[in-house]
C-alpha cells in the first residue's frame, strides 16, 4: 500500500550537485528518517519523492508506479513541513479538506475523515478557528491533520518539529510515533536532530553531501557505523576521535563513545586534566585533556564530582572502539 | 513628565518639527480650496484669509459645473485611473510571481529588464507611442491613456512586488501543490493576499501620477469626450485671462476621488511600509 523505492536519483543546480546518485528502498508501514547535517541534500530528497522538485535523473517509484513525471497532488502523498505552511485564510477543517475538496470527494466523506482526523489529534475544539488564533503545537497537529485526512500511501514530513519549543517538541514527537503505530502508514521523516532520528525511526538514512552513508535501525548505526561520518553524528556527546598514530595504533583514526570511557583517580590508560565538567544530574559530561589522547569527552552516568584542574585517568572499553582506517572506513 | 523612553524637551522639539512640516505640506492644498470659496475679488483682495461673508462665493463651482462637462471629465479620469491601476496591479504582480517563484533561463536578466522603465522616463517615448497610437486608431481614446499607463506603471510594481513575493513562504505554496490547487488558484488565493499590503503601496504610488498626469492627455487623448479632469481644468486657464475661482473648484474637486483611495488603500498602506521591518 505504501512502498517507495528510489533509483539512482541525481539532483543539480546548475552546476551544483546537490545529490549525487541515491538509491534507497522502503517498505511499506515502514518509518524511515533522512537524516544529515544541513546541506546534505535530505531536504531535497524529499522533495524530490514529493515531486516538487523535478530529479536531474534517476527514478522514484511509489507502489511500483513510476511517478517521476507525476504532479504532487497525484502521487498519492502528503507532506507536513517545518514552517506548517497553513492556508492563513481558512478555517482548520477548510484547511484540512481542501486537497480532498480539490481531488472531488463527495463533502461526507470529507467530513467524515476530518472527524477521524481531528478526534485523533484532539483537534475537535478549534475546528471553527483560523491558523492565526493557535498556538505553534497545534498549528503543527493541524498541518499533521492535514496530512492524515488525505489517507496517503506515503507521509512525508520535513523536519516538522523544528520551529516548536523544546517541551513541545518532545510531545509531537510521541504523538507522531503513536500516528504511525495507530495508522501503519509509510512515513518518511526529514531531520538534522539525530536524536528524532534514533527515537522514531524503524530505519535512518544517514545522508552527508548528496551521498547516502548508511542504511540502518537505529541501534545498528549505534553499535556498528559504517565509517567515521556516522560514527560522529550518531550518538551525544559526539564521539571521541582520537588520531591512532599518537596511541602507537596502525588505524589513522581510534573512535570511542564518551559513555564508553570510564574514569579512575589513580591509574588507567590515558591520563589527563579535566578542562570543564557539565553536571546534568543523570549524568555528568567530563572534558580532559590527555597527554596521549589530546582533549576527549567523557561521559559518566550519575554524579560525579570533578573540578577542572584535576587529574584523572580515562580507560576506553577494549570491545566498543572503533577503529578506522585512511578512508574513513570502520577497519574490521 | 520625564521618563525613562522620554523627556519634555524632546517632546516638544519632535512635535515641533512634525507640526512645522505637516503645515508647510497642508499650505497649497489649504489655500486652494480655501480661495475656491471665495469671490474674484476675494481672491486677490486678500489670499491668505479663509472666506467671510462678505467674499463668500460659489461661482467658482457653478462655473465648473454649468461651463466645462466636468462630471464628464471626472469620469474619464476615473475610468483611466482604475482600469490602468488594475491591470497594474495584475499584471504587476503576475510578473513578479513569475519572478520570484520559477527557476527560468534568464530570469535575473528579464527582473532588470522589466525594471528598467523605473529609470528611463516614458515620456522620452512621447512621440513614438503617438505614432503608434495613431497608426492602431486609437488617438482620441481612453484604451490609449490606459495602455500608457500601465506600461508606464508596470516597471515599478514589478520591482516592489517580486521582492515581497520572495518573502512568501514556499512551503506554503508547495502544502497548495500538494494539495492540487493549480498555479493560478495559488497565486490568487494564497500569494495575493498575503502580499495586500505591498499591492496598496504600489497601488497609491501609481494612482497618484496618473491622475495628476496632463502630458498623455493633453496628447493622446485631447477631445472633448475623452478629455480628464487636469486637461479639463486648463479651460479655464487662458493666454490673457485666467478664470481663477473655476480652476481653484475644479483643482479642490479633483483632490477628491485620489483622497477617497488613498483611505482606501492607506490602511494596508501602512502595513505595507513597515512590514519588513519587523517580523
Amino acid at each position: 500500500m505504501g512502498s517507495l523505492k528510489i533509483e539512482n536519483v541525481k539532483k543539480a543546480f546548475g552546476p551544483v550537485e546537490v545529490l549525487k546518485g541515491i538509491n534507497l528502498e522502503v517498505t511499506d508501514g515502514e518509518f524511515v528518517v533522512f537524516v544529515g547535517p544541513s546541506g546534505c541534500g535530505k531536504s531535497t530528497l524529499l522533495r524530490v519523492i514529493a515531486g516538487l522538485e523535478d530529479s536531474t535523473s534517476g527514478r522514484v517509484v511509489i507502489d511500483g508506479a513510476d511517478v517521476s513525471a507525476t504532479p504532487p497532488a497525484k502521487r498519492g502523498i502528503a507532506m507536513v513541513f517545518q514552517t506548517y505552511a497553513l492556508y492563513p485564510h481558512l478555517t482548520v477543517k477548510n484547511n484540512m479538506g481542501l486537497g480532498l475538496k480539490q481531488a472531488g470527494t463527495p463533502a461526507p466523506e470529507i467530513d467524515r475523515r476530518i472527524g477521524i482526523a481531528s478526534s485523533m489529534l484532539s483537534l475537535e475544539p478549534y475546528l471553527e478557528r483560523r491558523p492565526a488564533e493557535l498556538s505553534g503545537g497545534q498549528r503543527q497537529r493541524v498541518a499533521i491533520g492535514r496530512a492524515v485526512v488525505r489517507e496517503p500511501k506515503l507521509f512525508l514530513f520535513d523536519e516538522p518539529l523544528s520551529n516548536l519549543d523544546a517541551a513541545l517538541r518532545v510531545n509531537t514527537r510521541l504523538e507522531i510515533a503513536q500516528l504511525h503505530r495507530r495508522l501503519k502508514a509509510t512515513m518518511i521523516y526529514v531531520t538534522h536532530d539525530q536524536v528524532e532520528a534514533m527515537t522514531l525511526a524503524d530505519k535512518i538514512v544517514v545522508l552527508n553531501a548528496g551521498r547516502i552513508e548508511q542504511i540502518g535501525g537505529p541501534m545498528e548505526l549505534y553499535n556498528s557505523p559504517a565509517n567515521e561520518f556516522v560514527a560522529g553524528f550518531i550518538g551525544s556527546p559526539k564521539m571521541n576521535f582520537i588520531e591512532g598514530a599518537r596511541l602507537g595504533e596502525t588505524a589513522k583514526t581510534i573512535g570511542v563513545r564518551p559513555e564508553h570511557l570510564t574514569v579512575d583517580t589513580k591509574s588507567g590508560a590515558w591520563k589527563g586534566t579535566v578542562v570543564h565538567a557539565e553536571h546534568l544530574g543523570a549524568d555528568t559530561n567530563l572534558y580532559l585533556d590527555c597527554e596521549k589522547a589530546g582533549l576527549i569527552t567523557v561521559r559518566i552516568f550519575g554524579v560525579y564530582d570533578a573540578e577542572p584542574g584535576a587529574t584523572l585517568y580515562a580507560t576506553p572499553d577494549p570491545a566498543k572502539t572503533y577503529r578506522f582506517g585512511a578512508d574513513g572506513k570502520v577497519l574490521k | 513628565m520625564s521618563t525613562a523612553t522620554r523627556s519634555l524637551p524632546r517632546t516638544i522639539g519632535a512635535h515641533a518639527i512634525l507640526l512645522t512640516y505637516t503645515a508647510i505640506a497642508l499650505f497649497p492644498v489649504i489655500l486652494v480650496i480655501m480661495n475656491s470659496f471665495k469671490s474674484r475679488a476675494g481672491i486677490f483682495g486678500a489670499p491668505l484669509t479663509p472666506p467671510t461673508p462678505k467674499t463668500f462665493d460659489l461661482i467658482g463651482y457653478t462655473t465648473v459645473i454649468g461651463q466645462g462637462d466636468f462630471i464628464h471629465y471626472f469620469q474619464n479620469s476615473l475610468v483611466v485611473t482604475v482600469a490602468s491601476l488594475f491591470f497594474v496591479l495584475l499584471f504587476g504582480a503576475m510578473a513578479a510571481f513569475a519572478l520570484s517563484e520559477y527557476r527560468f533561463r534568464g530570469n535575473s536578466l528579464m527582473g532588470l529588464y522589466l525594471a528598467l522603465g523605473i529609470m528611463i522616463p516614458i515620456r522620452l517615448g512621447t512621440v513614438a507611442i503617438l505614432q503608434l497610437m495613431v497608426a492602431s486608431g486609437l488617438v482620441n481614446t481612453l484604451t490609449a491613456l490606459i495602455l500608457v499607463y500601465t506600461a508606464q506603471g508596470l516597471p515599478l510594481a514589478v520591482f516592489i512586488l517580486s521582492e515581497f513575493m520572495k518573502q512568501v513562504s514556499d512551503d506554503l505554496k508547495n502544502a497548495g501543490r500538494i494539495d492540487g490547487l493549480s498555479e493560478y488558484t495559488i497565486f490568487f488565493r494564497l500569494v495575493l493576499p498575503l502580499v495586500r499590503p505591498s499591492m496598496a503601496t504600489v497601488a497609491v504610488f501609481t494612482m497618484i501620477p496618473i491622475w495628476n498626469d496632463l502630458w498623455f492627455p493633453l496628447i493622446l487623448a485631447p477631445s472633448e469626450e475623452t478629455k480628464t479632469v487636469t486637461l479639463g481644468a486648463q479651460l479655464f486657464l487662458g493666454q490673457f485671462v485666467t478664470n481663477w475661482n473655476a480652476i481653484l473648484a475644479a483643482l479642490s474637486l479633483a483632490i477628491m476621488p485620489v483622497l477617497i483611495l488613498y483611505v482606501i488603500f492607506s490602511r494596508q498602506l501602512i502595513r505595507g511600509i513597515t512590514s519588513g521591518a519587523v517580523k
